[in-house]
């Protein structure tokens, strides 16, 4: 059975956004992929058209990919209106040919949202996220400062949740996936793994206060509860990490208008 | 001829570090943040080395080829991290570590440098725990550690199945850090695609922006390369798509020494190719073959057939019929090339015949279904995702993939290449594997490099060099250099031949493989050193690479890779046929014990290789570093 | 004034005053309906009621500036929000659109949200301002006079033979219009939906929801809405079905057995 269904070739229509630049109108192309393998991926299929493309003078497609594995979160396509493709808990790189039909119409388009202004075709640009993470997506170690590892026990269950948080790729699918363009799933996945850990107590407060604040900056949309990024993200990271990035921002707000400061100068001593 | 001088301490091996440490020169805090380094590549060894010197002062630019460091190739390794802890009190201790190293790396390593790295190891976690590293942890709070492969001490450290990922977001985390507080500038979207040399030191590099097509002008007062491996020569392997070699091939053609290019990693279980269109080999975890058999038809009719229905006195479970005492569990490399021969014989299975049979149907009757499902659960997932094949029901096929070099551009014990203020770390260097990598070294070393050695011995370098030295960009080396990587890429646009640039890293990946793969021959790699440059000529005049250089254009990056591949690819073979001998990854069949295990010629070649550019269409010339072991005694390596 | 500052600019802050100024209103509607249903009592139980509550003078404006409060937050946190949602989409519309887990209650939030707003300025002219149906208004009606000591929680608040606002008739009146009332269900049903999202949103806004509780959560939250949907539905729907009628001697009766 399994014999017979790898080897019936299928073709498919492409309708792939083109977009020559950043500031230049896009438009849906049609393009054919004949006999395709159902046991190639996504991206192999774009990889055999695009040779086509080239044979004949004409520009490839652009996308963005790199490891094919789905941990780097490069790719980044929303594939008949769903990022990622069509299952749950997958990158673009990991769909494969057998989830289409013969004959089926797909779309492909980039992830689209205001701070993630397309590049070119289907590729655009995340820097916003690095922003979000600078503005306090760490802990502020010096290499060489830390005490012994085991000095510093975490719980089982936080670390084990922490990792969960951690799982995130940074590839703005949650982005891409929710009405408003918010990124509070990804925001969340960082703040939440630091608060988890004894590590990330002492900057518990200023780290969410700034990392929300970037990220309004930036102009991503705000959550209305939704939770359509959970359901696209390829690493199923759970919307329970934004109620928490709420509860850790709330409670930050509060206790930064009320807590006492000292009349020190900040900085180091001299 | 260039000068390899190792630059290894005197003293005993446990005191070398500590006292070089103590010994090399130093730069005054006020003077470090009058020089800039630029740090080129944002994967664990670069994130690392960024975010530390920036930390101690100095200015630092990192280029990063990805829209951002988060991206590099560390991301996906696996299993672990190693670090002599001794956590689970099992007698692991530094010394163990570097012995299992040095062993592992079939005793082609420097002693200093892996002693060095062992005793790092252990700051290594301490500085990752700080981070907020999720590391798996025990339920009294402690870090968990697992066992790996060529130790008998469990003193792997993980966080689930994506530790890579995790030390390379500590890293970035840090990195972030110091970009937030204006220390470091990130440069995305910028590849390398030249060294630039002025007064025989690095002193800055040229960068093409891969949004904008422009091509800018770098100085700097050292130059760190951390770009990675270069398997991606090979073009199918387990390394990502963009994954190339073209800074350190770069590099090398304005002098870098490249030391044992041969050296290459090639890891036994992997889902198979599965057609001509396949972009990527996707590894599967080595622990399959503790409850897997291997085997392959007895008879060549029988490969097309469903395994299922072929009888048991049909199927030949070579490992366990060659190696008995090993059987399945043979090592990586002795495994690798059974499968190999296997093929070659013509015994090969699936739809391309190069792929062998890894059946779960023993252990399904011994531990159940739901045993084998608790224990490999989540590789059966993936393995079923990809092929859509469920391995409960129908065995795996696997086959052998490229997956780590060991190779790279030389290094003194300063991590400093052959040129003065050209540092290389991770990956890239060639320094601390020998021959063959154990698992979970190589993040290690990624990190050991960028957290803990370069930070120290950079000072060593830049204190010779007067602070506000380093030369402006309209130095006529820096308007060279631009001129040769505009010439590169307009002879790639202008050449509007027929085929792209896919169709001719196929087939250097085929004669890669073929010929410098697993086995290697002399005869092969003679035949190797004659397509290769035939191929590249015909690359050169027969590539298409539509589009203009001022955009966008993916075709063009892969082109100008692809070229160096051409050149990097040749070097490999003409390495490999120089070694005669094997060892660790690099398996000549003409040197090999009765049993297929690799044949050392200690008196020959107990040596570091270091191939010397000498021009275009130029045999590079070899110098040779002599291995001089004083503490370990070589011997043949066994794991019987 | 950061405090200030992050619940009035920032996204989390203006979803948590969004989430507060629900809380307060939902806290309303259900007090709002409770007081209602006396309809179903002796006419003594709502007229006195009624004036109580107008006779608790600042009292009464107090409460009714913090409801409006609320309401103005609500809708101003709404707007605001909104707006910076549909610029943060980004200038190209996707193609294909699928949804993938959102809940249908979500999807109409402003839609429920506009429908719900234009029921309650009708509501308040009906019932409280006394511009729409004037002449069944309270004020247009016959005092009603007690025919029993109203207590509140024990407490005496209304004596027999007071002279009230008939709110009772008034009521009664109103809501046998049938396109009155149908228009108040389907208002009602609307403000349904809109809590049914709300409520459970509320929750994940302050923190206070997990995968522990979500789905224990989402059915008390849809118990919630249906009684209350009951509630309110039962009010018109009896009255217009004449499954309740109105009690003898009320203003209520005289007219609608002199329409009949």
């Amino acid at each position: 059975m399994v014999a017979e269904s790898s080897t019936k070739l299928i073709s498919v229509t492409l309708r792939v956004w083109r977009q020559a630049g950043p500031n230049q109108a896009g438009r849906f192309v049609e393009y054919k992929a004949k006999n395709c393998n159902p046991n190639m991926s996504f991206l192999e299929m774009l990889d055999v058209v695009n040779d086509e493309l080239v044979s004949k003078g004409e520009e490839p497609i652009a996308f963005a990919h790199d490891c094919r594995e789905g941990i780097c979160g490069t790719c980044s396509l929303v594939i008949d209106g769903k990022p990622h493709g069509p299952h749950r808990g997958i990158a673009s790189c990991q769909t494969y040919m057998r989830s289409f039909e013969d004959g089926a119409v797909i779309t492909v388009e980039p992830f689209r949202a205001k701070p993630f202004p397309v590049v070119k075709d289907l590729i655009t640009d995340r820097s916003a996220f690095d922003k979000i993470q600078q503005a306090g997506g760490f802990i502020s170690i010096r290499t060489g400062a830390a005490p012994d590892a085991n000095s510093i026990p975490v719980p089982k269950e936080n670390a084990d949740l922490a990792m969960d948080a951690a799982a995130c790729i940074g590839c703005g699918a949650c982005v891409a996936a929710c009405k408003n363009a918010s990124a509070m799933l990804f925001v969340s996945a960082k703040v939440s793994q630091l608060s988890l850990m004894p590590q990330g107590q002492p900057e518990r407060d200023t780290r969410v206060l700034n990392m929300v604040a970037k990220m309004d900056e930036l102009g991503f949309g705000n959550c209305t509860n939704q939770y359509e990024c959970s359901a696209a993200c390829p690493k199923l990271i759970s919307h329970d990490f934004i109620a928490r990035m709420n509860k850790d921002y709330l409670a930050a707000s509060f206790r930064s208008a009320f807590r006492v400061k000292s009349n020190a100068a900040s900085g180091a001593a001299g | 001829m260039a000068k390899l001088e190792s630059k290894i301490p005197s003293g005993p091996l446990a005191d070398k570090w500590r006292k070089h440490k103590a010994e090399i020169k130093l730069v005054n805090p006020a003077n470090k943040r009058k020089y800039e380094v630029i740090v080129v590549g944002g994967g664990l060894a670069g994130s690392s080395a960024a975010a530390t010197l920036s930390e101690l002062g100095y200015k630092v630019k990192c280029f990063v080829f990805h829209d951002t460091p988060r991206r590099a190739h560390s991301i996906a390794a696996q299993g672990g991290i190693n670090a002599a802890k001794n956590y689970q009190n099992d007698g692991d201790s530094v010394y163990r570590l570097f012995y299992d190293t040095i062993k592992g790396g079939d005793y082609r390593a420097r002693e200093a440098n892996v002693h060095r790295l062992a005793e790092v190891s252990v700051n290594i976690i301490d500085q990752c725990a700080a981070q907020g590293v999720p590391f798996a942890r025990e339920y009294g709070g402690l870090l968990a550690n697992r066992s790996f492969g060529g130790a008998q001490v469990s003193r792997t450290f993980y966080a689930r199945g994506q530790t890579g990922q995790q030390l390379l977001l500590g890293a970035y985390s840090a990195l972030m850090k110091q970009a937030g507080a204006g220390a470091v500038e990130i440069l995305p979207n910028e590849e390398m695609l030249d060294l630039v040399i002025v007064d025989g030191q690095a002193k800055g590099i040229i960068s093409r922006n891969l949004i904008s097509g422009e091509i800018r002008r770098w100085s700097a007062d050292a130059v760190v390369l951390a770009t990675g491996g270069y398997g991606n020569v090979f073009n199918l392997s387990t390394y990502a798509r963009q994954s190339n070699g073209t800074a350190i091939w770069r590099a090398y053609k304005r002098g870098a020494c490249f030391a044992n290019p041969c050296y290459t990693q090639i890891h036994p279980t992997c889902i198979p190719v599965s057609g001509d269109y396949q972009s990527k080999l996707t590894l599967m975890s080595e622990s399959l073959r503790n409850d897997g058999r291997i085997w392959v038809p007895k008879k060549k009719e029988d490969c097309k057939k469903d395994p299922n229905t072929i009888p048991e006195e049909d199927r030949d479970y070579y490992l366990e019929r060659i190696y008995p005492s090993f059987g399945n569990l043979a090592p990586r490399d002795v495994s690798s090339r059974a499968a190999k021969r296997m093929c070659d014989e013509g015994r090969g299975v699936g739809e391309t015949g190069l792929g062998v049979y890894l059946d779960f149907s023993d252990a399904i009757k011994r531990l159940g279904e739901a045993g084998v499902r608790e224990r490999y659960g989540n590789l059966f997932d993936i393995y079923h995702e990809i092929t859509n094949e469920s391995a409960y029901k129908t065995p795996m096929r696997i086959y052998p993939a490229v997956h780590y070099t060991m190779g790279g551009l030389w290094v003194d014990y300063n991590l400093m290449s052959n040129i003065p203020g050209l540092f290389v770390l991770g990956e890239a260097n060639f320094s601390d594997h020998g021959a063959n990598r154990l698992g979970a070294s190589a993040l290690m070393q990624g990190l050991a490099d960028g957290y803990f050695v370069l930070p120290y011995t950079i000072g060593d370098y830049l204190a010779t060099q007067k602070p506000g030295s380093r030369p402006k960009t309209d130095n006529p080396a820096f308007k060279e250099a631009e001129e040769n990587v505009t010439s590169i890429n307009n002879r790639l646009l202008n050449t509007k031949g027929r085929h792209p640039v896919s169709y001719f890293h196929k087939r250097l990946g085929q004669i890669m493989w073929n010929y410098c793969g697993m086995a290697r021959t002399r005869e092969g790699l003679e035949k190797a050193l004659q397509e290769i440059p035939a191929l590249r000529e015909e690359f050169w005049s027969d590539v298409r690479v539509p589009g203009s250089a001022d955009t966008l254009n993916q075709s063009l990056e892969q082109a100008g890779r692809v070229a160096d591949f051409m050149e990097l690819g040749e070097l490999m073979c003409r390495d490999a046929l120089a070694r005669e001998e094997s060892c660790g990854g690099h398996f000549r069949e003409e040197y090999q014990y009765p049993d297929g295990e690799c044949k050392r010629d200690d008196e020959k070649f107990a040596h570091v290789a270091a191939w010397e550019y000498q021009g275009p269409d130029k045999t590079p010339l070899r110098n040779v570093e002599d291995l001089n072991y004083e503490f370990v005694k070589m011997s043949v390596r066994s794991y019987k | 004034m950061t405090l200030i500052g992050n619940l009035f600019r920032s996204s989390i802050g203006r979803k948590f005053l969004m989430a507060i100024s629900g809380l307060v209103l939902v806290g309303f509607v259900v007090g709002h309906l409770v007081g209602n249903l006396q309809i179903f009592a002796h006419p003594d139980k709502i007229n006195g009621y009624a004036h109580f509550l107008q006779g608790l003078g600042p009292a009464l404006w107090a409460v009714r500036i913090g409801l409006l409060l609320c309401v103005v937050i609500h809708i101003w946190a709404a707007v605001a929000l909104t707006i910076e949602n549909r610029k943060a989409r980004g200038p190209e519309a996707y193609g294909v659109h699928k949804w993938l887990q959102a809940a249908w209650a979500s999807r109409y939030m402003r839609m429920t949200g506009v429908v719900v707003l234009a029921f309650i300025l009708y509501h308040l002219a009906h019932f409280t301002v006394g511009t729409a149906q004037v002449q069944s208004f309270k004020t247009q009606l016959p005092e009603y006079h007690m025919t029993a000591d109203f207590q509140l929680l024990g407490f005496p608040i209304v004596s027999k033979g007071t002279e009230v606002h008939d709110v009772y008739s008034m009521m009664f009146l109103g809501f046998a219009n049938p396109v009155v009332s149908i228009f108040y269900i389907i208002a009602i049903a609307l403000l349904t939906v809109h809590l049914l999202h709300g409520i459970d949103s509320m929750f994940q806004t302050i923190g206070w929801r997990n995968r522990n509780w979500a789905g224990a959560l989402r059915k008390l939250t849809a118990l919630f809405c249906l009684l209350y949907l009951a509630g309110n539905v039962a009010i018109p729907g009896a009255i217009l079905t004449g499954l309740v009628k109105p009690a003898d001697g009320t203003a209520a009766q005289t007219t609608l057995h002199a329409q009949r």
